[in-house]
């Protein structure tokens, strides 16, 4: 288990550098950084002394060794809009997104897994005919579309919970939290339910597609033969041979939804990270693109190995030979 | 049978049919049988005979639409065929213990040997986490596992097929039911394999007294194990009576059919005896004996009147031949 989960490692790492590089690549192509950062008034000799200060003169493989030492370290180097810290500026935004997200996912395993069951076990009824159909909607309902129905509904409408911000927040360290007050979690309600509708369904539909197979396995006439009581058999020995393609899907959605939450973020006027990067797009702000990027690479890697290592919790056959 | 009240499994008249759109398919019809403690009865017939579905019907496991029409199942004293699914429950695995075709994928494979074994013995005996191991381990060592400590912790997949076998085996006694429904317990295995899971199939129930359903359509297996057979065909029961009887005597035209067709080792033949045309499907069994169109005897009494099973000796037989040979 610990070579398996080393040689997982191993395999991220790589990945990360190659995603490193093409970041890197991403300074070197889009133009040369000092025209972007001075103006028409800057001397030559400040041109060349802000070259030298950001280290443009050396080869492009220490540049590269710099670049990846940096950001090892969490150095992405400054913004070229306004001058801040990168990482000081997505480590403002990052929560946000984070905890919107993590709670969608939430949200959305907690409703999808019982409901792709149940829809199984009882296939034909009338009611699981019926999340069927609604299913399909989930599923093609942009998550404006979404986002604003609940903000009429809920916030205009009844009035019951914010239609934009995060509410008040909570610093831990360098942590923003919206999830210690009432109104943070008020405003966190709405955006991660659009978030998650789209996550349900596809989750509820995936669970019923497996289940259906499993169910038709002997061991699960078997463990009915044994006088396992129904419930148990469904939940326990049934729902966890479903599981390896809904925990796949599960991770790679909460890597999406953080980096493409932008448009739910849009709606709900959420300040997190979907909206710097809009900013940073127009203004052609390179170092956060380059640290969104690698943020958004690391997020997916480290999901994608955390998956791997979930298979071989869940399935003894993939822990490798005994 | 002069100790049929002291069976563990009497059916009687059973009848079960599939409900579809174009009309009701009749699985099974006026199937009846008993078993006594540590008899073992063998229920062979060709495939879609019946054989499992007499199984499933009596454990409660038909699958829907599939339901039992007529008759009755009771286990010792207690009518077992209307109870609801909850009650089966503590049926199944309990007083009923079930052997399934395939080991490879009778056990679930994300667990370990021992927790499903564990899971079945607190399920139906109410013992506590340490009790119910220790009975885990002492199962697995009746069924014959080397080292069952530590194959407790190990998962299926670390396992033979015949060493799983012997799993499902232990599973199924794990309650000490009094009746065993073993369905094709060794087909899927090595020829090497079945002879030692039958003989310890065997060995176990006459140790235990348990009751034996042994369904299979090889023959030698039932030669070896069983005491008694019981001979379905198109969902019916043809003959039923003692081994020995039944192999070297068979009363129905349709046993000596299928016993013509084993070929006998060492002799040299240029073709295999067979029965002529096949068995009818469930939805145009034929009026009267089911087997009168494939029937070398056949009278017209055949295609119109049905037998049922009649007294022959020391077993019984559905053939109007043995009713006074007015066929």
């Amino acid at each position: 288990m610990l070579v398996f989960i080393i040689g997982r490692i191993a395999n991220a790492i790589m990945v990360m550098l190659a995603v490193a590089m093409l970041a890197f690549l991403i300074f070197r192509l889009a133009g040369d950084p000092v025209e972007l950062m001075v103006t028409e008034q800057t001397t030559q000799a400040d041109r060349d002394a802000l070259r030298e200060r950001l280290g443009l003169n050396e080869s492009v493989a220490t540049q590269f060794v710099r670049f990846v030492g940096n950001a090892a370290q969490g150095d992405f180097g400054i913004s070229y809009r306004n001058g801040q810290d990168v990482l000081t500026l997505i480590g403002e935004r990052f929560p946000a997104t984070l905890e919107l997200v993590l709670v969608a996912t939430l949200i959305s395993l907690v409703v999808g897994l019982p409901l792709g069951v149940l829809t199984a076990i009882k296939r034909g009824r009338w009611y699981t005919e019926s999340l069927q159909f609604l299913s399909i909607i989930g599923v093609s309902l942009p998550s404006f579309v979404v986002g604003i129905l609940l903000i009429l509904v809920f916030s205009v409408i009844l009035g019951w919970s914010p239609s934009f911000g995060r509410g008040e927040v909570v610093q831990l360290g360098w942590w923003s939290t919206g999830l210690l007050t009432p109104s943070g979690r008020a405003a966190l309600i709405l955006p991660a339910i659009a978030l998650s509708l789209y996550q349900i369904t596809l989750i509820m539909r995936l669970v019923r597609a497996e289940m259906l197979e499993v169910l038709r396995s002997d061991y699960i006439k078997f463990a009915r033969a044994r006088g396992i009581p129904r419930w148990r058999v469904y939940f326990r020995h049934a729902l966890r041979n479903c599981l390896m393609p809904v925990v796949t899907m599960t991770a790679m959605n909460i890597g999406s939804l953080i980096a493409f939450a932008l448009i739910t973020e849009t709606v709900f006027q959420w300040p997190g990270m979907g909206m710097l990067f809009i900013q940073a797009v127009t203004f052609l702000d390179i170092p956060v693109m380059a640290a969104y990027l690698c943020i958004i690479s690391f997020i997916f890697v480290a999901l994608n190995t955390l998956v791997d290592i979930t298979y071989a919790v869940i399935d003894p056959r993939l822990r490798g030979s005994h | 049978m002069a100790e049929a009240d002291k069976a563990v499994l009497e059916v009687r008249n059973l009848r079960v049919e599939f409900p579809s759109r174009r009309g009701v398919a009749t699985a099974l019809s006026d199937v009846s049988l008993s078993i006594l403690p540590g008899e073992i009865l063998g229920v062979v017939g060709e495939s879609g005979a019946g054989k499992s579905m007499t199984g499933l019907a009596i454990q409660g496991l038909l699958e829907r639409p599939g339901r039992i029409a007529e008759g009755e199942v009771w286990l010792g004293d207690r009518r077992i065929d209307q109870l609801n699914d909850r009650e089966m429950e503590s049926i199944r695995g309990r007083e009923i213990g079930a052997i399934f075709q395939d080991p490879l994928t009778s056990l679930n494979p994300l667990f370990t040997v021992g927790s499903q074994l564990t899971e079945t013995i607190r399920q139906h005996l109410g013992m506590g986490r340490a009790e119910a191991r220790e009975r885990a381990i002492s199962l697995l060592k009746d069924v014959g596992i080397p080292s069952p400590e530590d194959r407790f912790n190990q998962y299926p997949h670390q396992f033979s097929g015949g060493m799983r076998q012997r799993v499902v085996i232990a599973l199924a006694l794990a309650a000490s039911p009094k009746l065993i429904i073993a369905d094709e317990p060794t087909t899927a295995l090595d020829v090497s394999i079945q002879a030692q899971i039958t003989s310890l199939l065997r060995k176990l129930c006459k140790e235990k007294q348990t009751a034996v359903m042994l369904v299979t359509h090889d023959m030698g297996v039932i030669a070896e194990t069983a005491d008694r057979i019981a001979v379905m065909y198109a969902g019916r029961l043809v003959e039923i009576g003692p081994v020995a009887e039944v192999l070297h005597a068979p009363k129905h035209p349709y046993t000596r059919g299928l016993m013509a067709s084993i070929p006998a080792l060492g002799a040299r033949v240029e073709r295999l005896n067979q029965i002529d045309g096949s068995m009818p499907r469930l939805d145009a069994v034929p009026d009267g004996c089911a087997f009168n169109p494939r029937c070398k005897d056949a009278g017209p009494r055949c295609s119109r009147e049905r037998p049922s099973l009649l007294p022959v000796g020391t077993g019984a037989s559905a053939c109007w031949i043995n009713a006074g040979g007015t066929a």
